[in-house]
């Protein structure tokens, strides 16, 4: 049958921030009650927020669709794919899905290390939808390509995390729904069990016909993967439609923020511009054998002392890696009123492929902070091929390293 | 290839129509869930399922001797007071274990509540089953202490999987109610303890209903677990009158823990991922 399997109507999602909430995310019974009492008073000093992270999407999928969702960290992906997987509500609009839905987003979603290898084939294949009559079928070809024989009655607390993540994976590569929900969790393992692992998906998708919806940063696999493409920013739809569309407007929007250009002005100091480039330039894309360059152009109308100009480098999740400062190694103390280009250069080969975000900093120690603190530019580091991209996992956290430095000085045979 | 049956409408509010369906269709994974509690359970403690005959047994002990050899209270009619406290035992136990460990299912299964869809009423449900199998173990020894005591039970005992009914209904409901309090409201996890130790003493485990004040009657049965635990007695003992007042009353306080904690856990579910 043709037409579409999934169709999506208005689809909103809101999340509420409270901002008093001091330990996370739950609510105690004892601050509903004291805040109840608070009410007899005054009116709640709770400040609530509401935080729309998916806004009035429309669109369809057709069977057989391989559709890339693509957009930057906060876009709504992982929201979008939690809806469609069932786990969370939608707050307004419809989802109609004609066919069963297994949603991976998690390698090894409820394996239990206690149990062993073979239990745990059995709990996660049920607990992503498979029958146990399937399980048994599939069972000997699910334990030869994780490549866990030996250990299949071994408690999977003792597996390397190489072993554990080949044999989740193989897992959920053994399902059969008719629509699968993946998100960025195909980037597990090592090169060789990566490659199997897309090769299993290609068969999966291109093969067999199913729908597959997936969200990537990785641009290649899914140039590779898919036919038709979702970009989304910040909750909302920006195009849906052929992939090769999709990439380039996602490629094009995706630089527009490696540039930034206005006026930030404060007393002392005017921040004009900002922008991440390599030498080939500022729109294409930011490759890990390049050497990125971030620029920023400040105005400066009155000599400020200790005046801090420099930026912080932010990875995933917006955690700060690194800042760097113009006056952090020379002793440089006042600058004179004027226009200033600084320079700063990320050497070639220092960053793994992944996202990172800009978050400039000026500021007069100790006296005052201005700059706003939130990140002004993203940027994407992607590899050619290979290159320094061995053994790099993105969601296993024994593989999480941020710093792929080229360090080797030589190799020769001595003996 | 298309399947009727999985054609999903997913609208706020929605879920609710197909919900029966979906737990039917999701039967397979409510029993491997089960049996893999089952599992870990007897099988990261040392001493394994023989905890669940020791810790009854200790209790049933302990209680035997403050309350007949201390307090000098009566037993009903001519069976041994360790049986008799043992005979409450059993279903108090049963709640009790199901209380806590299905308020804390949730929380510990957070991975799999943010990670993937399933009526999330398995997971306590769960809880219960694997409390349920507790309670057989230590129905075994029950067993074994008849045959020590020489006590043969009466003929009512025909009628007790009658009463594990409603002790089950019982424990699911009031379990299910505690469970969605405590997404929400993270203060339950140090309620719950206080509920299942304070319910001990205003239930009839170590003592007789027959030593109640008949004006307390009342007030005292409304605690599900008086009409449940002299159900039990009166089945397995069988030596005191029919507990038509306590049992009919916990019926009643049962069917309405049931409907409530069905209904808000329902309620809530949905918003489990988003809370948790």
């Amino acid at each position: 049958m043709s037409g579409s399997i999934i169709e999506v109507k208005n689809l909103s999602k809101k999340f509420v921030i409270s901002h008093e909430a001091e330990n996370g995310k739950y609510t105690a019974l004892r601050d509903v009650m004291v805040n109840k009492m608070k009410g007899l008073y005054k009116t709640s000093s709770s400040i609530k927020e509401d935080f729309w992270a998916l806004k009035d999407l429309t669109f369809n999928i057709n069977q057989g669709d391989r559709v890339g969702v693509v957009g930057r960290n906060g876009a709504g992906k992982s929201t979008l794919l939690k809806i469609l997987s069932r786990i969370t509500e939608p707050t307004a609009g419809s989802i109609r899905i004609r066919g069963r839905v297994a949603s991976l987003l998690e390698v090894g979603t409820g394996f239990h290390p206690e149990l062993t290898g073979r239990e745990n084939i059995f709990l996660n294949g049920s607990i992503l939808g498979m029958k146990r009559s399937e399980i048994r079928k599939k069972f000997d070809e699910i334990v030869s390509f994780a490549e866990v024989e030996k250990f299949l009655d071994t408690p999977v607390k003792r597996y390397s995390s190489g072993m554990y993540v080949r044999l989740a994976f193989s897992v959920a590569a053994h399902l059969e729904p008719e629509i699968l929900v993946i998100d960025e969790v195909l980037a597990v393992g090592d090169a060789q069990f990566q490659k199997k692992c897309l090769g299993k998906m290609e068969d999966v998708s291109k093969g067999e016909g199913r729908t597959v919806l997936f969200v990537s940063h990785n641009i290649g696999l899914i140039q590779n993967l898919c036919n038709r493409g979702i970009l989304l920013e910040r909750g909302v739809l920006v195009k849906a439609g052929e992939i090769s569309e999709i990439l380039t407007l996602y490629n094009s929007n995706n630089s527009r923020s490696l540039h930034w250009e206005g006026l930030e002005e404060y007393e002392n100091i005017q921040l004009t511009s900002t922008s991440v480039e390599t030498l080939e330039g500022t729109s294409g894309d930011v490759y890990n054998d390049e050497d990125i360059f971030i620029n920023i152009r400040v105005k400066i109308n009155q000599p400020t002392r200790e005046l801090l100009i420099g930026f912080n480098l932010l990875g995933l999740g917006e955690k700060e890696l690194a800042r760097a400062n113009y006056n952090d190694f020379n002793g440089y103390n006042t600058l004179d009123p004027g226009s200033y280009l600084l320079i700063f250069c990320i050497p070639k080969h220092t960053l793994a492929t992944g996202t990172y975000a800009i978050n400039f900093d000026i500021a007069i120690p100790y006296v005052k902070k201005i700059n706003s603190n939130k990140p002004n530019l993203y940027f994407e580091v992607l590899s050619r091929g290979e290159k320094g991209n061995k053994y790099f996992v993105t969601n296993s956290s024994s593989y999480n390293s941020i710093i792929r430095p080229d360090w080797l000085k030589s190799i020769e045979k001595i003996g | 290839m298309t399947h009727k049956e999985f054609d999903i409408l997913i609208e706020p509010g929605r879920s609710e129509k197909n919900y029966w369906r979906d737990l039917w269709r999701y039967k397979e994974l409510f029993y491997i869930l089960s049996w893999r509690d089952i599992k870990i359970r007897y099988k990261q403690t040392v001493i394994g399922a023989a905890w669940s005959v020791i810790r009854p047994l200790l209790t049933m002990i302990v209680f035997t001797i403050i309350f007949s050899r201390v307090a000098k209270l009566p037993t009903e009619g001519t069976a041994p007071y360790a049986i008799m406290v043992f005979a409450g035992l059993l279903p108090w136990q049963f709640f009790s274990t199901s209380l806590s460990e299905a308020s804390n299912s949730l929380i510990g299964n957070t991975n799999l509540i943010t990670k993937v869809y399933f009526p999330r009423l398995i997971i306590p449900a769960s809880s219960v089953i694997t409390s349920f199998v507790d309670f057989a173990i230590s129905f075994g020894l029950l067993l074994v202490m008849m045959v020590g005591y020489q006590f043969a039970p009466s003929l009512q005992i025909i009628f007790l999987p009658l009463f594990i009914i409603i002790a089950f209904a019982s424990s699911f409901g009031i379990s299910l109610f505690l469970t969605a309090l405590n997404v929400k409201y993270r203060d339950f996890k140090y309620i719950i303890p206080f509920i299942v130790q304070f319910g001990l003493y205003i239930s009839p485990v170590g003592f007789s209903s027959n030593v109640v004040p008949e004006k307390w009657k009342l007030l005292y049965a409304v605690n599900p677990m008086v009409g449940i635990i002299d159900g039990f007695r009166w089945s397995i003992i069988g030596e005191t009158s029919f507990p038509a007042l306590t049992l009919s009353i916990s019926i009643i306080v049962t069917s309405l823990f049931l409907f409530l904690g069905v209904g808000y856990f329902r309620k809530t579910e949905k918003s489990f991922a988003d809370n948790i």
